[in-house]
């Protein structure tokens, strides 16, 4: 499981269908009279970690939460498996398939960690609660919290709430999971524990779309790097973006990464 | 000063008497809040602009007008306007009823309201219908976020009862004006002591319903 | 409903509602003044004084303003204190509120953060200089909703005073119904009297909720 990402990459290069499991086409959100998407194509092969990058403010969480219906979309269409699922009747049927980890973890605090886990299997998917207490505490097991079952999200730190949140979002089993800065909130030493995880599901090959603003690890996990500026997709391109990227947006973005001194 | 007639039998179970008229009408008063107050919190968050206003202005009236103003309306204005002869204390069960729920029922709405947008957004992306978010997500941590005001709630009801004694009622505080006027002549010092005991006896019911309130508060946060 | 009657008692309420304003008024001067002074007495942990402002908090907090009142009018003259009608109103408001200013001010001092307190402890400020130019300025930012939620309290509580015979707004009107039987007469004044002072206030109240709401 510790292989390095790029390893993984070329291991399961081979195992890629060349067909996406989600997909935007023209893809429009307008916030009052403000365009913050404008038309962006942007496709998700099975098995592929595709990540988002771009400055504060260009859209990249308001892509997500378009994505999994939580924002109503003004334009374009948003396809699971070849199917049109953006109408609002369908937006539930689409939720359920897919799956989506916030930057704030956002845990029910009137549950415990296994509550949280199992609420949504067994609301939506009426699943055997047994069973599913088996599956539930195995997913807290592989990211090493079986001992906090019980324990309710307050007395968890922000990486364990967050590790949490990735597991209440895979007891559904996503066909697509969705990361928006999942460590944006935490301190830096809780940032490497959820990271961890998060490559191990790489690793697995499970399909994961990631807004995030830690370069190291966006070069480590991604197959494809895309950059949002301006409503728009300014680049797109595997991890030689980070060492040669084409557009000046590109550029001047990964300058603000870097630190000069001038001795 | 002598105060020993506070302590002879009868003034003692005329004053409980008097308690238990007190506490009836509270406790009828929040039995009956509680379901039109949720009733009301919830319909307060409903989109709906017609049945906002609508609630918007009785809350608003209820709330603005002080509870002596809503007993007088009640009393005396049902039996000239409406023909309805209410006894002192129906009249006062009607108002603190349509009291206690309009408190109840802005309690109701900023709790639910206080609920982070996101607590939405997470049980959405969970898949959860609209239905469940509500009622296994939302309407749990309201709740609990709920219990401290409404226990305090409850202490201003009974407080706010000694003023039924204003139109009629002979609930506690009444009691002990009778006591003081029965006592006048062996007792001067009777209005002291009696007031004085009144006032333990609320302390005695609302401050443990105070701790419980903020023991409740500081529970859940 | 007869407007020439309504029209006939009209002045009678403005006279009463004069009362009801000056009661109120002074009972929440004096609420806001025993308020700061019991909040700074308990933030500071004033030997006695606080164990003593405290227990006053919870009395007046937990004892209905009738009561008090009652006490302060038909109790106190009998231990050769003698206060007139409208100073026993006054005294009656300044103590219940005091009790809610009092917690409205605390919480509010609570909420400001330690680091400011020390901030100001390290720039050489006595705890004096830190209150009156650091601590309260942001304290009131921050208060400024309950206060005003407990003036409407107050408001609305000035209503006993009419238990003591004090010619307020509801004694007017009673003394209408009882009088005459006027009763939709008065009471429709009364609630225009009332409605008059206090949505004023509660509009006021609800701006500075949504105005103060983040406490700044």
């Amino acid at each position: 499981m510790s292989a390095s990402a790029t390893n993984h990459k070329t291991a399961l290069e081979g195992e890629k269908s060349l067909s996406p499991v989600l997909e935007l086409r023209g893809l429009v959100k307008r916030f009052d009279d403000h365009t913050v998407l404008d038309g962006i194509d942007l496709s998700v092969r099975a098995g592929e970690v595709v990540v988002l990058v771009g400055p504060s403010g260009c859209g990249k969480s308001t892509l997500l939460r378009c994505a999994i219906g939580l924002e109503k979309i003004d334009g374009g269409s948003i396809l699971l498996d070849g199917q049109e699922v953006s109408g609002r009747e369908r937006s539930q049927e689409l939720r359920s398939r897919m799956g989506m980890v916030f930057q704030s973890y956002d845990l029910f605090p009137n549950m415990s960690v296994l509550d949280n886990v199992m609420l949504a299997p067994v609301l939506v998917r009426g699943a055997d609660k047994a069973e599913l207490r088996q599956r539930a505490l195995a997913l807290l097991d592989r990211v090493g919290l079986a001992d906090k079952a019980d324990a309710r999200p307050a007395t968890l730190s922000g990486g364990q709430q967050q590790r949490v949140a990735i597991c209440r979002a895979l007891a559904m089993d996503p066909e697509v999971l969705l990361l928006d800065e999942v460590t944006a909130a935490l301190d830096p030493e809780m940032v490497h524990e959820v990271l961890q995880v998060v490559l191990e599901l790489a690793d697995e090959g499970l399909t994961m779309l990631i807004v995030t603003h830690e370069m190291a690890f966006a070069r480590a996990i991604a197959d494809r790097v895309v950059m949002l500026d301006g409503g728009g997709v300014v680049e797109e391109g595997d991890e030689t973006f980070f060492d040669a990227p084409v557009t000046d947006r590109a550029k001047a973005f990964l300058k603000t990464f870097e630190f000069h001194r001038d001795r | 000063m002598a105060a020993d007639f506070l302590l002879q039998g009868e003034t003692i179970s005329r004053l409980l008497v008097g308690l238990s008229v007190t506490l009836r009408i509270s406790l009828v008063s929040v039995a009956l809040s509680l379901p039109m107050g949720v009733l009301m919190g919830v319909l307060f968050t409903r989109r709906n602009p017609l049945l906002r206003a609508v609630l918007r202005v009785y809350l608003e009236f209820i709330r603005v007008m002080p509870q002596l103003v809503l007993l007088f309306i009640v009393f005396f204005g049902s039996a000239t306007m409406l023909g309805l002869n209410f006894s002192g204390e129906v009249a006062s069960v009607i108002v603190f009823t349509a009291w206690g729920s309009a408190e109840l029922g802005d309690l109701v709405r900023a709790a639910i309201e206080s609920i982070p947008r996101s607590q939405y957004d997470s049980a959405y992306a969970l898949a959860l219908s609209r239905r469940q978010a509500f009622l296994r997500v939302i309407l749990p941590q309201a709740v609990r976020r709920l219990l401290p005001p409404s226990v305090n709630l409850v202490t201003r009801i009974v407080k706010t009862t000694s003023l039924c004694m204003l139109i009629g009622v002979v609930e506690v505080v009444r009691v002990g004006q009778q006591i003081i006027d029965f006592y006048r002549f062996d007792y001067p010092y009777g209005a002291l002591w009696t007031y004085a005991a009144l006032g333990l006896l609320y302390f005695a019911i609302c401050w443990p319903l105070s701790l419980l309130s903020r023991w409740l508060e500081k529970r859940s946060s | 409903m007869h407007w020439d009657l309504v029209g006939s008692y009209a002045p009678l309420f403005m006279t009463a509602a004069r009362v009801t304003v000056v009661v109120s008024l002074g009972g929440v001067a004096l609420a806001l003044l025993i308020g700061l002074l019991v909040a700074v007495i308990r933030l500071w942990r004033v030997p006695v004084l606080s164990v003593v402002a405290g227990a006053y908090v919870e009395f007046s907090r937990n004892t209905p303003s009738l009561v008090q009142l009652f006490f302060l009018y038909f109790g106190l003259p009998k231990l050769g204190i003698l206060l007139s009608q409208e100073a026993c109103a006054i005294a009656c408001l300044a103590f219940l509120g005091g009790g809610y200013m009092a917690e409205a001010f605390r919480s509010a001092l609570e909420a400001v953060p330690v680091v400011q307190h020390e901030s100001a402890q390290v720039l050489g400020l006595s705890s004096r200089q830190a209150l009156q130019h650091v601590i309260l300025p942001q304290a009131m930012a921050q208060a400024t909703p309950a206060l005003v939620a407990n003036v409407i309290f107050l408001v609305k509580e000035s209503s006993v005073v009419s238990g003591i015979a004090l010619a307020d707004l509801m004694y007017v009107a009673k003394d209408i119904i009882g009088q005459s039987y006027d009763t939709a007469e008065a009471l429709f004044l009364l609630v225009v009297s009332y409605a008059v002072i206090l949505v004023p206030l509660s509009v006021l109240g609800t701006y500075v909720e949504r105005r103060f709401a983040d406490g700044c």
